[in-house]
């Protein structure tokens, strides 16, 4: 596998103009002549279709929900950021560019996350005149808040339903297109293969979920923007239906996996309460900057919160980072309320979860000022938890919230197969091994309306390709992969739910490839996800049939996936010795629990060549070089 | 708690459909509606027996996948949820509860509760949005909006698409839906261009769709999830009927020309 | 599955009255006639307690104007027939539009007047029928006496089974022009969060003004407090 960046070379400010500069443009008469295929509708999938359409490519764009408009970009609450220094706090776009990299722990490209900060100027420009309603100062102009990871204030927002915006802002912008014919939807249908013909990507397969008709869709280029893959955990706070197959397919077709073991566990969630529990609640990581964290000094302490005295109780945030206190990075949050939660000092009736309390701050600043500030988020705390958070301390939990891995892809976001194109959280390539908080709407918005536009054209032009039929073998071999897929899952007829498959394989990887690892563990989860695959395609229970909608059979597919998934993430978590973001290798800490990196040996992106069926996949290496922001440690001390 | 249900099973789109009763036994009251509803599907499997169909996705509010009819209500009984964030502490041991999909021609029943709401889609599509190239945007600062009316129409944003305006008016009216939209755009400077075309032809779309007319009884707004006020509909009537007069004015000028 | 993009043709005044929001303005701005010609129709009615002479001075003075009195003759009825037409057209685009109605079906929060619309509306159209045989034409053998409005309400409303239909008829009346009231307003955009509970109120005063002031009279005559 051929690993070449395509990164351009002199001053990082002149970069990605002079990579616009040097593409090739397809004429205005000859982009109808192209097709362009889209899976997925969130931020990067909408907003690429209607940029693609507005240049006039014929463009079809597949999303498995009943409307494109409810991807889960749509769920993003606290912001998106942007370098714009409305604030005149010092920002500029090498200090955006300066914090996701260090954000990052260095560990995602300097050319890559420089373009991104570049590009967030034009998102909120484009975003405003949209009519996306972000918040306003009495004068009229954009307000900004500050946000985790960052000393200026340049998060734009829209109450806490800024990703709810942007994408209404992208999926108007796209259904324009489909007014005027340029884009055809194809709502709920989901890719279930990668069409590659004499190497490059010309199509997918799709299944219609509510017909079951499976469909070769050809064309010309392959857009993939199906978000990512957190949802391998069980637990997470993606949709339901947010999966890896579209990616998975494309890896299994022959794309690189760079980095499957980075992924984001958010500090506040609201705790698991029992087994019937389907999914998790993000609460803003907002309200860490009034609410302060504890847990009881005693293990064990079952009192309820109100009666366990101050000096009983282990503001641990504080006391271990005093300067950032409890607004340090989610990462390190994250990690050290695991780490009180094991050391049986957890609260609530499971023992996993820590208090957010605002008893102080309701004291300091008056309950009415609280309520202002967070009134929303006290109020869905509440509906959920049945529990007053104005009287009594909110318990909450970390939580799978994003994956930083997903399929290799260069400069130009494309994939190592030619003509598939990845973007947004779908692919690798901006966050490192962390990712900061309101980056990634950012990027999502940066890839579509930004980058995809430009690089797939430069493809397009620069590539002669075929005509291809439905009848091509390759085409013919994909559809019967399909067919045989869905066949064999609906006739095993077995005895346990797709869902129990699901949470047994999200509990081995929440303990064993979750916040932390280490080597004894991560061997144990090697040895287990085999064999729960195995007794699924033995034993999963598969109703009905495919010509119908079937939603045990959507699900059967992509957890059939999942549990594919989970073990290259589990095996590059184990060939990454070292500590680095969302990657904690227990084995490779400070004395006093920090993470430690290797920059020596594992300054590079890993990327995961597929092998075929019960063959050990091949590493590749990226090596990642820094010119501009020298790798330093990250102290938030 | 044990929670009877009544549940609308229809095999798919042309097939006759009816209610049928099941019986949840162990309902833990700080499961969402939702997760009652997996644990009856869990059941029904392990029987043997197709699971009850139903849209959903986030589970936190904010997609409008979800929703169905809980006795006659959208989304339920709390006033401001979605199903999905509808939890059962609500309800009683042994409630019996009335389960149906969102009812309107505009609709139709693909299976079970999940309706086919693409007419949604379609209306968006007739001029749902502020035609600006990718690219064209002048500085984000270059239109001051004040602070009170990008308020408003943030509020009329807050739309989720879900459909419970719909399946709630007795007329089955979208005009909530629309008028959101319709309000959201015509408040803000940027949407100033198009703010009566974009009436003209939504209010068509809508039409077209077979949505019923709004006759102002208001369930729409007492059902939605994100507190959309009836305020939006008068919006749209107004710039409906400015739109109208405009047209033919227009028209008249056009035939002088 | 697609969503095909669609396009907006049709004559701007076609598709004005085409949409369900045309035919409500056109119901909204009807329904406003037909209130101001119930207001001007009660203020000329309450002149029955200054005394035969002035009512009957009233009733030849419209008569004495034909142009004022047919005119307002042909508006009405153009009036009344386009506020049924389109009522009638919306009552069956809404029952189309859901064709299947719900098992367990709750009533809407909205209050009574709203939803009675549809059928008070009937009940006072036939009333009017009846209303302009007994006291303007005098065809459905009430004592009538032509330009005599005081001798024929006083003697129509001494029979109580007459009374007690107008009094009903008042009743379903002021109903329908509480909710039209307001609604008309909503209907042609105009709505305040501040205002527009005001406009409710204001809607229900008229409403009761109006109601109240025409049932005054079948009492008073059946009271005796008005006689020949």
């Amino acid at each position: 596998m051929e690993l070449n960046a395509r990164l351009p070379s002199g001053p990082i400010e002149q970069r990605w103009d002079r990579c616009r500069f040097e593409m090739k443009l397809v004429a205005p008469a000859n982009r109808r002549k192209y097709t362009i295929l889209v899976v997925g509708t969130g931020l990067a999938g909408a907003s690429a279709s209607a940029s693609l359409g507005e240049l006039g490519y014929n463009v079809r764009t597949f999303c498995f929900q009943d409307s494109p408009r409810r991807a889960h970009s749509i769920a993003a609450q606290g912001g998106i950021n942007a370098a714009k220094n409305y604030q005149n706090d010092g920002d500029s776009v090498f200090r955006l560019f300066y914090d996701t990299l260090k954000g990052g722990d260095f560990r995602a490209r300097e050319s890559n996350v420089y373009r991104l900060a570049q590009i967030s100027l034009n998102i909120i420009d484009q975003c405003v005149a949209q009519g996306v309603p972000f918040a306003r100062e009495y004068g009229g102009t954009l307000a900004n808040r500050s946000f985790g990871g960052a000393l200026v204030s340049r998060t734009f927002y829209a109450r806490g339903q800024t990703g709810q915006q942007l994408l209404l802002g992208a999926y108007q912008a796209m259904m324009r297109q489909v007014a005027a014919g340029r884009v055809t939807l194809f709502p709920r249908t989901e890719m279930l293969d990668l069409i590659v013909v004499d190497g490059r990507a010309r199509g997918i397969v799709t299944r219609n979920l509510v017909t079951g008709e499976i469909t070769a869709h050809l064309g010309d280029a392959v857009v993939l923007a199906s978000g990512g893959y957190g949802n391998v955990f069980y637990l997470a706070t993606y949709a339901k239906g947010s999966n890896c197959t579209a990616i998975w397919r494309s890896y299994k077709r022959g794309a690189g996996f760079a980095n499957p073991c980075f992924t984001q566990i958010h500090p506040t969630c609201i705790p698991v309460t029992g087994d019937y529990q389907s999914k998790l609640t993000l609460m803003s990581e907002s309200l860490r900057n009034d609410g302060r964290i504890w847990v009881p000094k005693k293990p064990g302490d079952k009192r309820p919160p109100n009666e366990i005295p101050e000096e009983e109780r282990d503001y641990y945030l504080e006391r271990m980072y005093p300067s950032y206190g409890n607004l340090a990075p989610r990462d390190i949050a994250s990690r050290a309320a695991k780490r009180v939660c094991d050391e049986g000092r957890g609260v609530g009736e499971t023992g996993l979860g820590v208090y957010l309390d605002f008893s102080d701050a309701i004291r300091r600043l008056g309950r009415k000022v609280i309520e202002e500030r967070y009134g929303n988020l006290f109020e869905m705390y509440q509906r959920i938890t049945g529990e007053d958070p104005y009287t009594v301390p909110m318990r909450i939990y970390p939580a799978t919230h994003y994956t930083m891995g997903g399929l290799w892809v260069d400069y130009h976001l494309m994939s190592t197969i030619p003509g598939l194109f990845v973007a947004g959280e779908a692919n690798f390539s901006d966050h490192g091994a962390n990712r900061l908080g309101a980056s990634a709407l950012m990027q999502g918005l940066a890839d579509g309306y930004f980058i995809i536009p430009y690089t797939v054209g430069d493809y397009l032009a620069g590539t002669k390709l075929d005509k291809v039929s439905e009848d091509h073998p390759a085409c013919r071999e994909a559809i019967d992969n399909v067919r045989c897929i869905t066949k064999r899952l609906l006739s095993i007829k077995g005895k346990r739910t797709v869902d129990s498959f699901h949470r047994e394989l999200g509990r081995i990887l929440w303990e064993y490839c979750g916040m932390s690892r280490n080597a004894t563990g991560l061997k144990t989860a090697l040895a287990r996800i085999p064999e729960l695959r195995e007794e699924f395609w033995r034993n999963v229970n598969v109703l009905g049939t495919n010509e119908e909608f079937n939603q045990c059979l959507e699900k059967a597919g992509r957890v059939a996936d999942f549990l594919e998934l989970a073990e290259l993430m589990c095996l590059d978590a184990l060939e990454r010795n070292e500590s680095c973001g969302g990657h904690f290798r227990e084995e490779y800490q400070t004395p006093d629990g920090e993470a430690l990196r290797d920059d020596a040996n594992y300054a590079h992106v890993a990327v995961w060549e597929y092998q075929g069926e019960g063959r050990r996949p091949l590493r590749h290496t990226e090596p990642l070089t820094f010119e501009y922001v020298l790798p330093t440690v990250r102290s938030y001390k | 708690m044990r929670i009877v249900l009544y549940i609308w099973r229809q095999p798919h789109r042309d097939a006759p459909g009816r209610m049928v009763r099941y019986e949840v036994a162990k309902v833990n009251p700080d499961m969402s509606f939702l997760e009652m509803l997996d644990v009856l599907n869990e059941e029904l499997m392990n029987r043997g027996e197709d699971p009850v169909a139903f849209d959903h996705d986030c589970r936190e509010g904010i997609c409008g996948s979800c929703g169905f009819m809980i006795n006659g209500v959208a989304h339920g009984p709390l006033p401001g949820t979605t199903v999905c964030q509808l939890h059962m502490r609500h309800f009683r041991d042994g409630d019996v509860l009335y389960l149906e999909p969102w009812r309107a021609r505009a609709f139709p029943v693909i299976k079970d509760l999940v309706v086919d709401r693409s007419a949604f889609d379609r209306i968006i599509a007739a001029g749902g949005y502020i035609s600006v190239n990718t690219g064209s945007a002048p500085d984000g600062n270059a239109i001051l909006i004040p602070k009170e009316i990008a308020e408003r129409a943030m509020d009329a944003a807050a739309c989720i698409g879900c459909g419970a305006c719909v399946a709630a008016c007795p007329n089955a009216s979208a005009s909530l839906f629309v008028g959101a939209k319709i309000a959201h755009l015509g408040l803000l400077p940027q949407g100033q261009p198009e703010r009566y075309r974009r009436a003209l032809n939504m209010v068509a779309q809508m039409t077209q769709e077979g949505f019923g007319s709004c006759t102002n009884i208001g369930a729409c707004e007492a059902v939605c999830p994100k507190n959309i006020k009836l305020e939006v509909i008068a919006r749209m009537n107004r710039d409906f009927l400015v739109a109208s007069w405009r047209a033919r004015r227009e028209a008249r000028v056009e035939g002088f020309g | 599955m697609s969503t095909a993009g669609v396009s907006v043709r049709g004559e701007p005044a076609v598709r004005f009255y085409e949409a369900a929001i045309g035919k409500k303005i056109v119901m909204a701005v009807t329904g406003f006639i037909l209130f101001g010609y119930v207001l001007v129709h009660l203020l000329g009615n309450l002149q029955i307690y200054l005394g035969p002479e002035q009512i009957n001075a009233y009733a030849r003075f419209l008569h004495s104007t034909p142009l004022l009195l047919w005119g307002a003759r042909v508006v009405l009825l153009a009036a009344v027939i386009l506020h049924i037409t389109a009522s009638v057209q919306l009552w069956l685009l809404n029952r189309r539009a859901r064709p299947v109605s719900y098992v367990m079906e709750k009533d809407p929060p909205a209050g009574y007047a709203s939803r009675t619309m549809l059928w008070s509306g009937p009940i006072i159209g036939a009333f009017v029928v009846f209303h302009i045989l007994h006291l303007t034409t005098g065809s459905v053998g009430l004592p009538y006496r032509e330009l005599d409005p005081y001798h024929n309400m006083v003697y129509g409303f001494r029979i109580w089974p007459v009374s007690l239909s107008y009094i009903l008829a008042m009743v379903l009346l002021a109903m329908h022009l509480y909710h039209g009231l307001w609604s008309m307003f909503q209907t042609v955009g105009v709505h305040h969060p501040r205002y527009t509970p005001w406009l409710k109120r204001l809607a229900a005063a008229f409403a009761i003004f109006i109601g109240a002031g025409n049932i005054s009279i079948p009492v008073a005559v059946l009271a005796g407090w008005v006689r020949e």
